[in-house]
């Protein structure tokens, strides 16, 4: 009995030794390739020494997606004056201050250029759409959240207040750009502070600005490189992580999950041969149990 | 071999019928729920969009319900005949536990009238999802416990008095016996795959998850704790139902299954720690915030077991604290994966609401008053004394 017992676990030991080298060995090999920006790719330039902070895209927003108002910021006065985004709110301008300086800072989704919450969705509710925006379609989503989990900004939003809950994000007034117009953000901006247009223009414009003067901003673009890429870019003249932007490594956030996803099951052939591998010694054993009986 | 038998006794005892309250709680709280939305109830938010129901039903649940899976490897794959008395006990756990996960994740989805679609909807599967597969393995998995399960009512209706009700189970019974390789193969293939993407799932949180759980090797982590926590549960249920229902006690082959539960707890903890060194994260495990101490409570509890193993003290009392420990350990581990590891950014903050913890004490409840009955009335456990004459 004792042997038995010492036999079952070193089995059970070498069985996850060659699990882990499988594990470890196979992550790095797998690396996936990195996704580029759509052709088609439509975004948002904010230029944050422009803004004045006056909410007017914060209104057209609501306005263009009929949202309803959040009266909450003040204490359920009667002010539609969103501190953040929520269930109600789409795009919002923030304001960063400190003894020195200050700036404002406009909040949406930031249609990422391969975005978590796509990767995330089951069914894919959450996807990809024209012009690289990042679309919900409620349909297929089952409101299982993980696209919040997911993103590194913050962006999705759930309603918490509701028996038939959808969830809540920018996606670039789609309907707009189909009809030619452009997101109610931009098109109401009165500075200029936040432009529309083909990400490829809006990414040689603030390149433009940084170069003309370079003294007026950090000289980065938020979202050129940032988690491999957002369609919305940022400018600013305040280091973008006092603006709420605490992540500015080119890692796309998906990629070591889909390369351990992917690289554990490799097009399905791992699970199909443990299948295999199981029921074959289930098999053998069984005919030996049996061959024992009879003797 | 011994044959399991209904344990017998009646069903309606004092503790049934505390366990019917807390059960009719969570019920209540589960209506509640649906009528005025997941903001009511829970103390769910934006930062923390998962709470207790995933962290601690599903994503912990469907480990302590691994006992099925854990013993099917011992009695099916390394054909130890000796520990079959084990496996039947702990697939209705598994089948219950799994039962409680799913139902809970009914609850916690915002929009469960669509969930039909997903494992219907072929052409829109996103491949990318941890939690796709996570979803239809569970579900999956569910149909294939219930299936392993069969045998146990069947042979209770061979012996009914209603004739063609033993017609049907004297045929299908030899039927079951010679199709359960195939069963109890895809019995274990699927935990090993969704026990592995349960953990793959909060890599996808990416630079929000903390680096000291944040790791490739999570999937592989999460399968080890599938099994520590699966064989503990097992010995915790065996040692307590043999308190709870005067079974004859089975340490003889209790004691090397938990055994498994503490070296491989053990193993856990190696892997776990070279990890951190490896990936050059050591500085991290002696920042004492709340992260750095969880990681040390957590690796403290996976050692205890095999020091208590080692202490040399045998009995049922210390096989019993042992398999609590290991169980335990790989609780808070995953719990620590999904809520203390994450973090969504500054001013956002996650804990359990009142009507959030009775609803998973409801869901618990109702699972355990469902085993009790059905040991009681079913051929499940093995190796019964007799029926106990006391009420309990």
């Amino acid at each position: 009995m004792e042997t038995d017992r010492r036999s079952l676990l070193s089995t059970l030991g070498k069985g996850l030794a060659a699990a882990a080298t499988m594990t470890v060995v196979s992550t790095p090999a797998m690396a996936r390739a990195r996704k580029t920006i759509a052709s088609d790719a439509v975004g948002l330039l904010y230029d944050s020494t422009k803004c004045v902070g006056c909410q007017t895209c914060t209104v057209a927003c609501k306005k263009a997606n009929n949202l309803p108002a959040d009266t909450t910021g003040f204490g359920g006065g009667l002010y539609d004056a969103p501190l953040s985004l929520n269930e109600r709110t789409k795009s919002v301008i923030q304001l960063y201050k400190d003894d020195q300086q200050h700036a404002f800072v406009k909040k949406q989704c930031m249609h990422c250029v391969d975005p978590a919450c796509v990767g995330a969705c089951m069914l894919g509710a959450m996807h990809k759409g024209k012009f690289g925006v990042v679309e919900w379609d409620p349909s297929t989503c089952v409101g299982c959240r993980y696209c919040q989990m997911a993103c590194p900004f913050n962006v999705a939003k759930f309603e918490w207040t509701k028996a038939l809950p959808k969830i809540v994000k920018c996606e670039l007034c789609k309907d707009r750009l189909a009809e030619g117009k452009q997101p109610a953000c931009a098109e109401v901006c009165p500075r200029g502070a936040v432009i529309s247009g083909k990400y490829t223009d809006l990414l040689a414009e603030a390149h433009q600005r940084l170069e003309q003067n370079p003294d007026g901003y950090v000289q980065k673009v938020y979202g050129e490189k940032d988690l491999g890429g957002t369609q919305v870019l940022y400018l600013s003249n305040v280091e973008f992580e006092k603006l709420g932007f605490r992540f500015s490594n080119d890692k796309p956030v998906p990629e070591l999950q889909q390369t351990v996803q992917h690289g554990v099951y490799k097009g399905f052939a791992a699970p199909v041969a443990l299948y295999a591998l199981l029921g074959a010694v289930m098999f053998r054993n069984r005919r030996k149990n049996g061959s024992e009986k009879e003797d | 071999m011994d044959q399991a038998k209904p344990a017998g006794g009646p069903i309606l005892t004092t503790y049934y019928k505390i366990l019917l309250g807390f059960s009719a709680v969570g019920i209540v709280l589960i209506i509640w729920r649906f009528l005025a939305g997941l903001g009511a109830t829970t103390a769910l938010s934006d930062g923390y969009p998962w709470g207790l129901w995933i962290a601690f039903d599903v994503v912990t649940g469907t480990a302590f319900a691994c006992g099925g899976y854990a013993m099917a490897l011992v009695v099916y794959i390394f054909n130890k005949g000796k520990y079959h008395p084990l496996i039947r006990p702990a697939i209705l756990t598994s089948a219950l536990g799994y039962s409680v996960a799913g139902f809970s994740v009914m609850i916690d989805i915002g929009r469960p009238w669509t969930a039909w679609k997903l494992p219907i909807f072929v052409n829109r599967w996103n491949l990318n999802s941890a939690l796709l597969e996570v979803a239809l393995c569970i579900m999956a998995y569910c149909v294939v416990l219930y299936i392993e399960l069969l045998p146990a009512f069947l042979e209770k209706a061979r012996d009914s008095k209603i004739e063609k009700l033993r017609n049907v189970a004297t045929k299908l019974l030899p039927i079951f016996d010679k199709a359960l390789i195939f069963i109890v193969a895809l019995g274990m293939l699927l935990p090993t795959m969704h026990q592995s993407s349960l953990g793959t799932l909060m890599l996808l949180t990416g630079p929000r998850l903390h680096a000291l759980w944040n790791t490739p090797l999570v999937p592989f982590l999460f399968l080890i704790t599938a099994f520590t926590m699966g064989y503990a549960i097992v010995v915790f249920e065996s040692t307590f139902s043999s308190l709870a229902l005067g079974r004859k006690v089975e340490f003889r082959i209790l004691k090397p299954v938990q055994k498994i539960a503490a070296w491989g707890s053990l193993a856990f903890v190696i892997i776990r720690v070279g990890d951190v060194i490896f990936r050059g994260q050591i500085g991290l495990m002696f920042v004492f915030d709340t992260q750095g101490t969880m990681f040390w409570i957590e690796n403290v509890l996976f050692v205890i077991p095999v020091l208590l193993l080692l202490s040399g003290t045998h009995n049922l009392g210390m096989l019993f604290r042992q398999a609590i420990v290991a169980a335990i350990a790989g609780a808070v581990y995953r719990f620590d994966t999904f809520l203390v590891a994450f973090n969504p950014d500054s001013g956002w903050h996650y804990f359990p609401s009142v009507p959030e913890l009775f609803t998973t004490l409801g869901l618990v409840a109702i699972e355990i008053a469902i085993y009790a009955a059905v040991v009681k009335t079913f051929p499940i456990l093995s190796g019964i004394s007799a029926a106990p004459s006391h009420a309990r």
